[in-house]
């Protein structure tokens, strides 16, 4: 096991020990090579009938271009490079407008909406990118262009990922509501038909929108007409409130919990805001107790790693798994989320959980060293631990609700009595996306 | 306009191009920059990320440092990781954002090796330019620091170092491995790879070679630099396909080695003078062009040379290159040559005309991932069932 007291900055702390916030000093970051997690291009990706242009120096847009190659979808994106010379010549602006129109003029198809990305760079120098979206929709009239952000550098105001989910529903505009009708915003894949959150408002007549199911172009600006906007992510929610505000709809967040009491909490919000009487969870919930008792005794003893990129909430799920009877020795994650009351209390509960860092530098050697045989939840943890009894999702994998519990135990079984193919899976970059490698 | 594509990707960047060119060697190279750089770099330029770890990360940049200009952060970021990590030096170069601030590479470099007692320096890369701009000034860097005046190994045949090979031209294709054999095989002794294949120790040896074998244009700034510092001449090529041009070339070096004069001679470059060309490899100049000599000889036809990723002028200062970048240029090109088939990666499929036929050959700088289990070595093979040739 790493020897972190040797170090300057060490990789890991004990939870009993752990401040609330930044587990670690920040410095300079290693990228571990779990290519899991969607990007900014998968998740634009996701609105049918849609190109994305982006505009920015060409080491940014090398990683964005072969992101859309390896999904099998590079002729639904183009570029514009930025130089030097531009940035400096006043020609900001006008470039990325001459730029996208003969990029819009070239292409063999006619997109219905274009995704425009510009960088850190267009915003410190003051690019006035109102400017531009006004001028090319000018140009191109049947065409919905949404200003979108590539900009890392300004993450810690609001992270791209979240910008970027929020950014998402711009075409949609106000509409004749329907009162029958549902969204859920902001994730990168369907949330599980079997839930009771999906059941619930299936069940009651009500017809739910998702951009994940969407297939054409129409049908994603027809859920401008919802009544309700759910977010579940936390990376979702700016958005869903953003839309929310601009639509005159309700925002609903009902964060993807572990803990009992919320997830009953969050199905009685959802069943008030609908109008509609909430469900008897109880069959659900001792599913969910049926599915953890029965992993629980398969794993035994075998210790857990759970990383910050399968579940939104691992403080949340290890609290849980350790209330189970499961053996949770490893947390990877750096800072703390928004499950800050499992954190407080998994603290009292088990306080000898090492917290590992994702990207400290001295994670780097941390795969070689000797481990015991661990089983992981998540690709980050998968590779650190370099164990292939894996659990191979990311944001909670379309799970949800006790129904999602009962599923996330089975997966952590499953893992538990099967290798997976690590180096191929971590390698595809975006789960459920199609992958040329 | 130039800068605009459709479709096709760009090469991959300078900053990529330092990582790549100083994987191998024990130091550590950090990237100035927010986070996106070193996903890049570690994702689609790197194949060896998975399986053989490097020092090579990013600095983490944000906004309010970048506009207050707090460099003392980045500096005792790097002073810790040093501490703990024991590089053998450390490189630091950067993406657009510290262009935009004005960061002074050289200054940041000198007091962190002020405080560390490590080598460092400092490489002003902004993510602009291509990869071969990058691992070209890491690689004279690094000879610029490791390599000092030596005798002559004591070896009576030809000694030999070869630079700028990294997987961003050779992907994990055994290059260096198999021009060390061929050559081997024929008396000449290898010294060092500086670029990959060998070790910062072997590199320290490099001066003791007669002649440096520069297998892309990264490793032109370095060998120019050997030729300048240490009497060492270089030729440019790539021995790809069988004997003869592995011949070739060894006399080429041989030749070089005796008279102390460098020169690009197995290598064809730009447009074709000799013939009017209906063939065009599109690539890196070196590779491309030695590509070219072997398909020109093999097919007794003229073949053009297309170089879209740029390199620095300063070393390349007489303009018989085909700089092309721009997809529409490169079509235009193609077209109105009259062209009839193109050696280049997968990708540029949709740029090469629909009367035009492409051989495929995987370029890991410009389609990464996509096609890299269709890399192939072209050392010591024989290139005809390869590219069809009766």
């Amino acid at each position: 096991m790493l020897k972190t007291l040797a170090y300057d900055r060490p990789p890991s702390v004990k939870l009993g020990d752990a401040p609330r916030g930044d587990f670690f000093a920040g410095g300079l970051e290693y990228n571990p090579p779990a290519r899991g997690v969607w990007n900014i291009v998968h998740t634009g990706m996701l609105i049918p009938e849609c190109h994305e242009i982006f505009a920015c120096a060409q080491g940014c847009l090398r990683g964005v271009i072969l992101t859309a190659a390896e999904m099998n979808a590079i002729e639904r994106m183009s570029w514009i490079s930025v130089s030097e010379q531009d940035m400096f010549d006043g020609t900001l602006e006008s470039d990325v407008v001459e730029g996208v129109s003969e990029i819009i003029e070239g292409l063999p198809y006619r997109p219905r909406a274009v995704l425009l990305y510009l960088s850190c760079i267009h915003l410190f120098a003051g690019c006035d990118f109102d400017i531009i979206i006004g001028q090319l929709s000018e140009k191109f009239p049947d065409i919905d262009f949404s200003d979108c952000y590539m900009t890392p550098t300004m993450r810690k105001t609001i992270s791209p990922d979240a910008k970027m989910r929020a950014q998402l529903y711009n075409a949609l505009k106000p509409v004749d509501i329907d009162p029958r009708s549902v969204n859920i915003l902001g994730n990168d894949r369907p949330t599980d038909e079997q839930s009771e959150f999906v059941r619930v408002i299936k069940e009651n007549g009500f017809t739910l929108k998702d951009l994940t199911a969407c297939r054409t172009y129409d049908e994603y600006l027809d859920m401008a007409g919802s009544a309700v906007n759910i977010a579940y992510l936390p990376t979702a929610k700016f958005g869903c409130d953003e839309l929310s505000e601009r639509l005159g709809t309700k925002a609903l967040y009902l964060p993807n919990s572990f803990d009992y009491d919320e997830i009953r909490a969050n199905m009685a919000k959802l069943c008030e805001t609908l109008g509609i009487a909430c469900p008897d969870l109880s069959h659900e919930e001792q599913a969910a107790e049926k599915a953890l008792a029965k992993a629980a005794k398969a794993l035994g003893d075998i210790p857990i790693a759970i990383d910050f990129t399968a579940v939104t909430q691992p403080f949340g799920l290890a609290k849980l798994l350790v209330e189970h009877g499961f053996n949770v020795k490893y947390i990877i994650n750096d800072t703390l989320g928004e499950d800050g009351a499992a954190f407080d209390r998994l603290k009292e509960l088990a306080p000898d959980i090492t917290i590992f860092s994702a990207v400290n530098v001295n994670m780097l050697h941390f795969p070689e060293e000797d481990h015991e045989h661990i089983v992981a939840v998540g690709q980050k943890a998968a590779h650190y631990f370099d164990t292939d009894y894996f659990v191979n999702i990311v944001q909670n994998g379309g799970y949800y609700g006790f129904t999602g519990i009962a599923a996330l135990a089975a997966l952590i079984e499953e893992a538990a009595e099967a290798p997976k193919d690590r180096r191929k899976l971590i390698s595809h970059k975006g789960i459920g996306c199609e992958s040329c490698l | 306009m130039k800068n605009v594509s459709t479709v096709i990707p760009c090469y991959a960047a300078d900053t990529s191009g330092v990582c790549s060119a100083l994987y191998e060697y024990g130091g550590m190279t950090v990237v100035h920059d927010a986070s996106g750089c070193n996903s890049t770099y570690s994702t689609h330029d790197e194949p060896r990320w998975y399986d053989k770890r490097s020092m090579i990360y990013i600095s983490a940049l944000t906004e309010l440092d970048a506009v207050m200009g707090n460099d003392e952060k980045l500096i005792e970021d790097i002073v810790s990781a040093a501490k703990d990590q024991h590089p053998a030096f450390i490189a630091l170069c950067g993406s657009p954002m510290p262009m935009m601030t004005g960061f002074d590479y050289r200054a940041v470099a000198e007091d962190i090796q002020h405080r560390t007692g490590i080598p460092t320096f400092g490489l002003e890369t902004n993510g602009t330019r291509s990869y071969v701009s990058g691992a070209s000034m890491a690689l004279k860097a690094l000879v610029k620091e490791f390599v000092r005046e030596m005798p002559k190994d004591s070896y009576d045949g030809l000694t030999y170092n070869i630079l700028g090979a990294t997987p961003l031209d050779f992907g994990l294709t055994g290059t260096v491995e198999s021009i060390v054999k061929e050559f081997g095989g024929q008396g000449a002794r290898f010294i060092s790879g500086i670029g990959m294949g060998s070790t910062l120790e072997d590199i320290r040896k490099a001066a003791s070679a007669k002649v440096d074998l520069v297998v892309s244009y990264c490793g032109l700034a370095a060998a120019k630099y050997m030729e300048k510092e240490f009497g060492i001449p270089y030729v440019c090529g790539v021995p790809v396909g069988n004997s003869r041009q592995l011949r070739e070339c060894l006399s080429e070096m041989e030749r070089s080695a005796r008279d102390g004069r460098s020169s690009l001679a197995p290598v064809l470059r730009g447009k074709s003078r000799d013939k009017k060309a209906d063939k065009a490899v599109i690539g890196e100049a070196v590779l491309a062009g030695s590509i070219a000599r072997e398909w020109s000889l093999l097919t007794a036809s003229g073949v053009d040379v297309i170089c879209p990723p740029d390199a620095d002028e300063e070393y390349i200062a007489d303009k018989k290159d085909l700089p092309l970048y721009a997809e529409e240029d490169i079509k235009a090109y193609l077209r109105e040559n009259g062209i009839k088939t193109v050696i280049a990666d997968p990708l540029y499929r949709y740029v090469v005309p629909e009367c035009c036929g492409l051989i495929e050959l995987p370029h890991f700088a410009f389609s990464g991932r996509c096609f890299a289990r269709n890399m192939t070595g072209l050392v010591g093979k024989d290139l005809r069932a390869l590219w069809g040739i009766k």
